[in-house]
């Protein structure tokens, strides 16, 4: 079949810019083939060769005496002692997610999963952390059913339990939702497989299911921005299959059991071509194949579509050819495929054979390690004007704004949709700070959150990339767990206006500096720029999902406050309203500077409770809403009311960092106090858990009235 | 006693299945789906949730073909205990093992969250632990799970106390607010809500331990 032409044009509409065209022609030394230009295309775009981020995201922690893997891998590795380890990573899914939520959420989870599994470790739990546009925005409702389907749809039939996630509204998203999805698994600290390939003439394995023609062009399209004729890049998502999917861990898991394995990748972004290109790459050979031997779903494709396409499901592997009969019995048995397609050469090449023609040879160490690396422009971003006059409002009022709106409404609507249980091993389910399963077979347990406040990283991003490592340290913190380390989802807009880039350093900077200052190295994550809509940009979104071990379920913290109850607030109240939730939803004020996060008080306030779990029935951190939003959470969650001797809208709703709102038995406040005094901690009776009324700063209204709004504002206000 | 759990390629319950029955002190194994027989000896076979064949379209309607499916018939037909639950027992009303059938969830979403059941008869081997009327708290998690059968049938489960458990407050519209329901000797009960889910304080409720325990003891007796 003739491939068409090399023009000008058909460059462009790849993605390549000139002078990356300049740099192609060096490296082939003549002009590319169509199916060459595709293959440069889908490795040197920003999505798969993280061109613009790559040097600022050097700057990261990323080791620890914890870290047995950090980022490179399909997902980081963390020891969690005993001979075990985590495995885990975010990954964004947002282009396709608005082209076609409900598939594109739902391939989303897939694809994490699949980055988990690759790594030989079963998959154990699932969050997401989820931005749309205002509620009453035409696209939001059809964006929120669609994605919580299709996240539901994808990891309930997997069967890995969601136990946690983000939902936030900001008319920054109206033309750009974020879907990040997060997973973790569990394997053996000496049985992780990596993707390097290593040794010359062994086979390179087909497995899963059938190439077709969805998501051809994928992962270019999620490198561009968005204009109005994005309906028409709904042919460019793919359709996730969780059956196979679960067909497919099975399978691998026993087939690494097998010993067969040599290398393993999944096929994500760029599918084929990134697969075959990382394995090669880090083994330091080139890759041959023969793509007659794909399995393939339609009839006539072409060699550009077949390396290009993002069909769900699949994994390439390098086989050690004496275990080839035993391998392909366990993929007869799951029902997938299973074909050589090729084999590992000597030479640094990528040589793609179709028919009886040479379809592609390109210098592989090129495509990756050698792709372009920019570092782009960048001004910081402005010190924000101070806050100005605050408006007068009442506590209920306030209380009222927040519990009201569905960035802070209960978020039952969501996590019913997903199955939090699956596996038997979930301790703490959505709903509280951080999700808990048990290590299974153990009395360990991990603990898994994903944080970030937007509207603090635009004001401020290096102090709002330090609050977002802070809240997830919180978070994990609050259920008696020790935070071990982090991934990054870092979601951007265009990276060629010096502002935004400026957004990306600044809040590297702060999460670089918060890791470092709270032990907790990033050890996976993914970037996702140009996240724009007609030149608007979202709120710079760095998702932070973290992960937090704790020794034994003694250490868990996870009761709900008793009739009688103390409330106890840890860390100091200055009343820090900049860029507040109560000011966004109750005045639509977006001002003022994010509130500072001094690092050494997260950690000597986290390393407090974490001492003291003993004498804390019920602990949550306090972040957007302040002490009043916590308060009313708590009790809510227990059933009861809540009185709090504090007044003031800058004591109840502000949002100082480094704070946890306990519930502590009476009896045991005074030792509380003691260890407080001599850890240097600030720690101040606030009220009391019980009744049927919330009261605070003079105000009050019966806790049924206000649960009530609380539990149907989600789906009343998005018009769900 | 002797316990078979089986896995279809989809299901994703079966591992959780086999540790709730060990728990209970059975000898439990585990069967692939192509087998065409169980295990010499097996009491009961449980039939686990998940997704059986990725249930796109009718849930359970092509495990109710599979090889092991023949296997579970006959043992249900010389008497044996057979237990599904979600998938499990949507399978089991394929293969017409219990009556009626699963629809979709009358809200058209999936639906997990921690239930109040009533035990409607404690006079089976199931339930025997239980006392009839008894409030437990069990998880559910299922997007077809809307228990609809005609008047006549309906009728005939009542009259014949065949109920096992009712939701007190119903998640999926099911007729009757049915969460379970018993073969005609008994000895098959299809369940939508996860008793192996609720079997240690740690994971939120013990009260399904009862389902074992009384299984336990039944075909002990039995």
């Amino acid at each position: 079949m003739a491939e068409p032409l090399i023009t000008a044009d058909v460059v462009a509409a790849h993605g390549i810019k000139p002078d990356e065209w300049e740099r192609l022609l060096d490296i082939l030394g003549r002009e590319p083939t169509f199916t060459e230009l595709g293959i440069f295309s889908a490795m040197w775009n920003e999505h798969c060769s993280y061109k613009s981020s790559k040097i600022h995201l050097k700057k990261l922690p990323t080791t620890g005496p914890q870290v047995i893997c950090g980022p490179g891998e399909n997902a980081g590795v963390v020891d969690i002692g005993d001979g075990q380890a985590v495995i885990f990573k975010m990954e964004s899914h947002n282009h396709p997610s608005y082209i076609e939520p409900h598939q594109g959420a739902a391939t989303g989870v897939g694809g994490i999963l699949r980055d988990v599994f690759t790594m030989g470790a079963r998959p154990i739990a699932a969050m997401n952390a989820l931005s749309f546009g205002l509620p009453d925005h035409p696209k939001t409702a059809h964006l929120v059913k669609g994605v919580v389907e299709g996240i539901g749809s994808y990891g309930n039939a997997f069967g890995v339990p969601t136990v946690g996630g983000e939902v936030r509204f900001h008319a920054a998203y109206n033309g750009n939702c974020l879907v990040n999805a997060f997973a973790a698994g569990l394997a053996d600290a000496d049985k992780i497989f990596y993707s390097a390939a290593s040794g010359v003439g062994m086979p390179v394995v087909y497995l899963g299911a059938k190439t077709g023609r969805d998501g051809v062009g994928g992962a270019t399209m999620a490198s561009a921005e968005f204009d109005d004729t994005i309906e028409e890049k709904r042919p460019t998502v793919q359709v996730g299959d969780p059956f196979t999917e679960k067909r497919l861990l099975e399978a691998c898991l026993e087939l690494m059991a097998s010993g067969a394995v040599i290398s393993i990748q999944d096929m994500g972004a760029a599918g084929l071509t990134c697969s075959a290109v990382e394995m090669g790459d880090k083994g330091g050979l080139g890759i041959k194949l023969q793509l007659d031997d794909v399995p393939q779903r339609e009839t006539g494709m072409t060699a550009y579509e077949m390396m290009l396409s993002e069909s769900q499901e699949r994994m390439l592997m390098v086989l050690k050819p004496e275990k080839e009969a035993e391998a392909r019995a366990i993929f007869e048995k799951w029902d997938l495929d299973f074909a050589i397609v090729g084999e590992t050469i000597p030479e640094d090449r990528f040589l793609i054979l179709h028919g009886n023609e040479v379809k592609a040879d390109i210098p592989l160490s090129k495509l990756s390690s050698s792709a372009p690396e920019y570092d782009r422009p960048w001004v910081p971003t402005p010190p924000p004007a101070p806050l100005g006059e605050v408006p007068e409002i009442g506590a209920m009022d306030g209380l009222r704004a927040l519990i009201g709106s569905p960035s802070h409404a209960h978020k039952g609507w969501v996590y019913e949709q997903y199955d939090s249980q699956v596996g038997a091993d979930t301790l703490v389910t959505p709903g509280l700070p951080a999700g808990v399963v048990r290590v299974h077979g153990t009395g360990k347990a991990l603990a898994f959150t994903s944080d970030v406040t937007p509207r603090y990283v635009k004001a401020n991003p290096v102090e709002g990339g330090r609050q977002a490592v802070a809240e997830a340290y919180r978070n994990l913190t609050a259920v008696g767990a020790l935070p071990l380390a982090a991934t990054d989802n870092l979601n951007f807009g265009n990276p060629e206006k010096p502002e935004i880039m400026g957004q990306f350093v600044g809040a590297l900077q702060g999460i670089g500096e918060a890791c470092r200052a709270l032990d907790m190295p990033i050890v996976s994550g993914n970037v996702s720029l140009y996240n724009e809509t007609d030149g608007k940009g979202i709120l710079p979104t760095p998702t932070i999902g973290a992960v937090g071990l704790l020794r034994t379920m003694d250490e868990l913290i996870a009761g709900r406050p008793a009739e009688g109850d103390l409330a106890v607030l840890v860390g100091e109240t200055r009343g820090h309203l900049g860029q507040s939730a109560l000011l966004a939803e109750a005045f639509g004020i977006e001002a003022g500077d994010a509130p500072p996060v001094d690092l050494v008080a997260e950690r000597r306030n986290g390393e407090f409770v974490r001492a003291n779990r003993k004498a804390i029935r019920a602990c949550t951190d306090l972040s957007d809403g302040g002490l009043a939003l916590a308060a009313f959470e708590m009790a809510e969650g227990a059933g009861l009311g809540v009185t709090l001797d504090v007044t003031g809208t800058p004591a109840l709703f502000g949002e100082d960092q480094a704070r946890y709102l306990l519930a502590v038995a009476p009896g045991d406040l005074a030792g509380l106090q003691a260890a407080a005094q001599a850890a240097g901690v600030p720690l101040t009776r606030v009220g009391q858990f019980g009744g049927a009324v919330v009261s605070m700063g003079g105000d009050s209204a019966p806790m049924a009235e206000l649960s009530r709004l609380y539990r149907t504002a989600f789906a009343d206000k998005v018009g769900l | 006693m002797k316990a078979a759990v089986v896995t279809f390629p989809g299901s994703n319950c079966d591992r959780d299945l086999a540790v709730a029955f060990a728990a209970a002190g059975f000898e439990v194994q585990r069967v692939w789906h192509k087998d065409n027989a169980l295990p010499d000896g097996v009491d009961v076979v449980g039939v686990p949730g998940g997704f059986s064949f990725g249930d796109y379209l009718r849930c359970g309607a092509i495990a109710a073909q599979s090889p092991i499916s023949a296997a579970i018939r006959s043992h249900a037909d010389r008497g044996g205990y057979v237990l599904g639950i979600c998938n499990g027992f949507q399978v089991l009303t394929e293969m017409g093992l219990l009556p009626g059938v699963l629809m979709r969830n009358a809200g058209l979403r999936f639906v997990c969250r921690t239930v109040t059941l009533r035990v409607a008869t404690a006079q089976s081997d199931f339930t025997s632990a239980y006392a009839r009327g008894q409030e437990i708290r069990i998880p559910v998690a299922h997007h077809d799970g809307n228990y609809t059968i005609d008047a006549e049938g309906l009728a005939r489960l009542r009259g014949e106390d065949r109920i096992a458990f009712t939701y007190a407050e119903n998640p999926n519209g099911s007729m009757g607010d049915i969460a379970g329901v018993l073969s005609e000797n008994r000895r098959v009960l299809g369940m939508m809500p996860h008793p192996e889910r609720a079997t240690e304080p740690a994971l939120g409720s013990a009260d399904g331990r009862g389902l074992f325990a009384s299984l336990m003891r039944g075909m002990a007796l039995a």
